[in-house]
């Protein structure tokens, strides 16, 4: 998707029902419910949530001192999902200022309270990985985090994830900086304009890398020997790429076409390191055996395409062909509305493509936390993982089911009927606020009353 | 009676043009303040007391003192006496505004002559660094003035020198702008014929500014966005740690190293004590600490409308606030069919609540003027953080006592002690209530004289510009 420019959300009424954080949360029990665990099949029966971890799944489990029990007949219940391609909750998206902006980083500007979050959250999401936009052949840094709405930005960032670095192949970094719209003049005419370039600014930068490793080695066996020496400064631009190299950052690149995709696999190649996931990458099925080869995960689209002529090749039966290609394989929003329905994106996989229900699921669970190798935490329904935990009404495939209620680390964040209380009270707030903004009638609020001079 | 007899003396003063609206005092002898209520500030208020003033500095205070018989007497009968107010984060001396008497017309109908209408000319010292070429990354130092120090750019005669001192500022924290990295705070006292007597600290800190209210560098090169100007900070800062490492290595042996090469913003960045950095919403608050902690700032935070909701994390950091006096509003010219979010407008409500929260969970915090130019708007606004709840007497001290300790001068200023710089305010009444005026204000122990009243208004109103020309 195309996210060069930054995106503007306009927050309308906020709508939180988050309620107050309790130090410590009671026990849930959810009995006689369908319990997709993705990973052992499914159980019918109970799932006990204790303590922030999953503590039993199965057909009968007993419910401890002072547990929630909540009836599940009729009810299905899912891992959280996982998105490995957002951008909500960032006060900024793109340094598109220069082809390599490495050292920026999306966790410096997490807005814990963009109303998207919660949003999210009713659609099931728990997890996002929230990534720099794609107007840079590498990017910023990227933060994998947990939908935790109502705590602020330092916990919502899933604690231990492997960082990130975002990576963008194509249209969007070689743009060369029409700020706005078609034909506009370049507000800041920026290297490189073609493919070629963009390869070339990948490959200067891991130069650039590899010589500053080599400064901070040299500095290192100097001091060893006990000789006088000035110790080289930081530099946040490459110390990221150095930690690519060294296997301590995921590299998540944008890409579309097959030709990009491959070059990226050559690079890295060539430089010794491991692209962690292709994004998008809707010609993935073109060279889904050379990504497998490779052992790039790809996070796809199901169905969107043709926005821009790079996007024109695609197909819906894109995630499911890389899957029998043997690729570690998600499906991903990139954008706020359509995080909202990531369930719904993974049932077109099983028309287009012939997924079973649990694959499909799994594009939205296991595999994205796989790819964040957040998989011992998250993805499953398995004894000992965090509770993170969705409960719906009907078959999550289906178009006529919706999220009740959502549980992160055993706290429950979303409830639709606590949603509908909570939007009638907001507005009513909202109402009071304005009135008493409103102007005095006949003057110009509360300034009205002073002017004209109580010091004569 | 008296008062008539002042208007009537003092109008054809002003209007005379002799280079201000206040009067000069004699020259720094000794002054005693007597039988005056005194609000010291850093002890209980004297109900009858003395206050002697003697070459600019409090020689003594309290209810039993024999005057010197060399002091010009001032019987302060029903007058109370507060130590000089200080606008801790301003702009007050930097402005090149032309003296009120220049734009004695301009009145703008009954606001008092020590609150005259805005000036007519103004113009900033373009500190504003514009490169010819965009910015390729932290090593062009972009938009970075650090060097610059605000004792080296003041103008003794600019305009709002006098207003704020007629309103009984007597002192500012006064801040070079227009860069991301803008300079210096120096803290100087409002009144000097030379820039250099009005400098009491000449560097107390590094204003930091986010250009576009975070958005970007303004199209012009790194860094174009928030995350850019956060990064930006982070890498001067190492740098600047290298640097004055590398130049102590390289000062002790030089012999076989490679000469680290001589880096002015880093210098200006190594010479500020403190840090000030752009907060106002509850988010970026608790950004901003989480990004000072992790540099290690001595951090001040400014701005701190929505610091309501952040008094925990304030208070657990240690960290000052400087609180903006201009209050958030929604714009005159603003869509009225616009949604706004609760959010939003709960912050416009209750931004006049963060300076009673932040004194009732014990975090130091001063108020700072923010471009509102007038003491009697200035003192609206804090009478409105009074009405939500703020304590008049921490009202106070966010003005005197507690600015002159976030910018380690309280030695010096913010009270009214003996040994400390003479800076006073007399006036008729509670600082803080609409009708008060201000009688006296000292500065660095000379005597001022706010006019009373404002001339007669002529015929033109602030268009009329050429009227009064430069000063005559």
């Amino acid at each position: 998707m195309n996210r060069f420019g930054t995106s503007c959300f306009l927050l309308a009424a906020s709508v939180c029902a988050a309620s107050a954080q309790t130090a410590k949360d009671a026990p849930v029990l959810i009995q006689n419910a369908t319990i997709l665990t993705i990973t052992n099949g499914t159980v019918k029966g109970s799932i006990l949530l204790q303590n922030g971890k999953i503590a039993a799944v199965g057909e009968k489990v007993l419910a401890p001192p002072g547990a929630k029990v909540i009836d599940g007949a009729g009810k299905f219940v899912m891992p959280g999902i996982i998105d490995c391609h957002s951008h909500i909750m960032a006060e900024a998206i793109n340094e598109g200022t220069v082809s390599v902006s490495s050292m920026v980083g999306i966790d410096d500007v997490l807005n814990p309270e963009d109303i998207a979050i919660y949003r999210a959250l009713a659609g099931g999401v728990t997890t996002a990985n929230i990534l720099h936009g794609s107007a840079n052949s590498i990017g910023g840094k990227t933060v994998v985090t947990k939908m935790r709405w109502g705590k602020d930005a330092e916990e919502m960032k899933f604690e231990g994830a492997m960082p990130g670095i975002k990576f963008a192949l194509g249209e969007n970094p070689k743009r060369a900086g029409a700020s706005v719209g078609f034909g506009a003049a370049p507000a800041n005419l920026r290297y490189p304009a073609t493919r070629m370039g963009v390869e070339d600014v990948i490959r200067e930068a891991f130069n650039d890398a590899k010589a500053y490793k080599v400064t901070l080695d040299e500095y290192k066996a100097k001091l060893a020997k006990g000789e006088n020496a000035i110790p080289p400064r930081r530099d946040l631009k490459l110390e990221p790429l150095v930690e690519v190299l060294e296997g301590k950052r995921y590299v998540h690149a944008h890409c579309y076409r097959q030709d990009e995709i491959l070059m990226l696999l050559h690079v890295a190649d060539d430089y010794g390191f491991k692209v962690r996931t292709l994004q998008h990458v809707l010609e993935g099925y073109k060279v889904a055996k050379e990504i497998a080869a490779h052992g790039a995960g790809a996070s796809t689209f199901a169905d969107w395409w043709a926005y821009k002529m790079e996007a024109q090749d695609a197909i819906p039966y894109n995630a499911a062909i890389m899957v029998r290609k043997g690729v570690l394989t998600s499906l991903n929003s990139d954008d706020a509305e359509l995080m909202r329905h990531l369930d719904k994106e993974a049932a077109k996989t099983v028309k287009y493509g012939g997924l079973s229900e649990t694959e499909a699921l799994s594009l939205i669970t296991i595999n994205p936390a796989k790819q964040l190798s957040i998989d011992k935490r998250v993805g499953s329904l398995e004894v000992g993982k965090d509770a993170d935990v969705l409960l719906y009404d009907g078959h999550p495939l289906s178009n006529f089911s919706k999220v009740e209620k959502v549980w992160i680390d055993g706290h429950e964040y979303f409830d639709r009927d606590q949603d509908q209380e909570g939007r009638s009270k907001k507005q009513i707030e909202k109402k009071a606020l304005i009135e008493k903004a409103a102007p005095a009638p006949g003057g110009r609020g509360g300034q009205a009353s002073v002017t004209g001079g109580p010091n004569q | 009676m008296k008062q008539k007899f002042l208007r009537i003396l003092l109008v054809p003063l002003a209007l005379a043009g002799a280079g201000g609206v206040a009067l000069r005092a004699q020259s720094r002898g000794a002054f005693v303040l007597r039988d005056a209520k005194i609000v010291r500030v850093s002890g209980p208020v004297i109900e009858h007391g003395t206050v002697v003033v003697r070459d600019g500095l409090i020689e003594a205070v309290g209810d039993n003192i024999t005057p010197p018989a060399d002091a010009w007497v001032i019987d302060c009968k029903g007058l109370t006496v507060y130590p000089g107010m200080i606008d801790s984060l301003s702009n007050w001396g930097l402005t090149n505004t032309p003296p009120a008497a220049a734009a004695a017309a301009g009145g703008r109908g009954g606001r008092g002559a020590a609150t005259v209408a805005a000036p007519l000319v103004v113009s900033t010292p373009s500190n504003t660094i514009v490169s010819a070429t965009p910015a390729r990354g932290p090593e062009d130092r972009p938009s970075n003035a650090a060097y610059l120090k605000a004792a080296d750019q003041i103008y003794p005669n600019d305009r709002a020198v006098e207003t704020a001192r007629n309103g009984g500022f007597t002192t500012a924290v006064t801040f070079p702008t227009g860069n991301i990295f803008s300079g210096q705070g120096s803290v100087i006292d409002l009144a000097g014929e030379r820039a250099g007597d009005m400098v009491i600290a000449d560097s107390v800190g590094q204003y930091i500014a986010f250009p576009g209210g975070g958005r970007g560098g303004g199209g012009r090169g790194y860094p174009g966005s928030l995350m850019g100007v956060i990064a930006y900070i982070r890498q001067i800062y190492l740098d600047s740690e290298n640097y004055k490492l590398a130049k102590s290595i390289y000062e002790k042996h030089p012999e076989g190293l490679p000469r680290p090469a001589y880096d002015r913003t880093l210098e200006g960045v190594l010479a500020s004590p403190r840090v000030l950095l752009p907060a106002t919403r509850d988010v970026e608050i608790r950004r901003m600490l989480a990004f000072a902690k992790e540099m290690k700032f001595n951090a001040v935070i400014y701005g701190g409308h929505e610091a309501w909701r952040s008094t925990d994390v304030l208070k657990q950091a240690g960290v000052p606030v400087l609180l903006s006096l201009k209050y958030p509003e929604r714009a005159a010219d603003s869509d009225p069919t616009v949604d706004e979010s609760v959010r939003v407008l709960e912050l416009r409500d209750k931004a006049p609540t963060a300076a009673g929260a932040l004194a009732k969970a014990g975090v130091k915090f001063a108020f700072y003027s923010d471009g509102v130019g007038t003491p009697r708007d200035l003192m609206r606004a804090v009478k409105k953080a009074v009405d939500a709840g703020l304590e008049p007497n921490a009202a106070l001290r966010a003005l005197t006592l507690t600015p002159a300790e976030i910018y380690g001068v309280a030695n010096r200023l913010g009270s009214i002690d003996k040994g400390k710089i003479a800076n006073l305010v007399v006036a008729d009444g509670d600082l803080f209530a609409d009708r008060t005026r201000v009688k006296y204000v000292f500065v660095d122990g000379g005597k001022y004289e706010p006019i009373l009243e404002e001339p007669a208004v002529r015929p033109g109103g602030r268009g009329g510009r050429g009227q009064g020309g430069p000063a005559r």
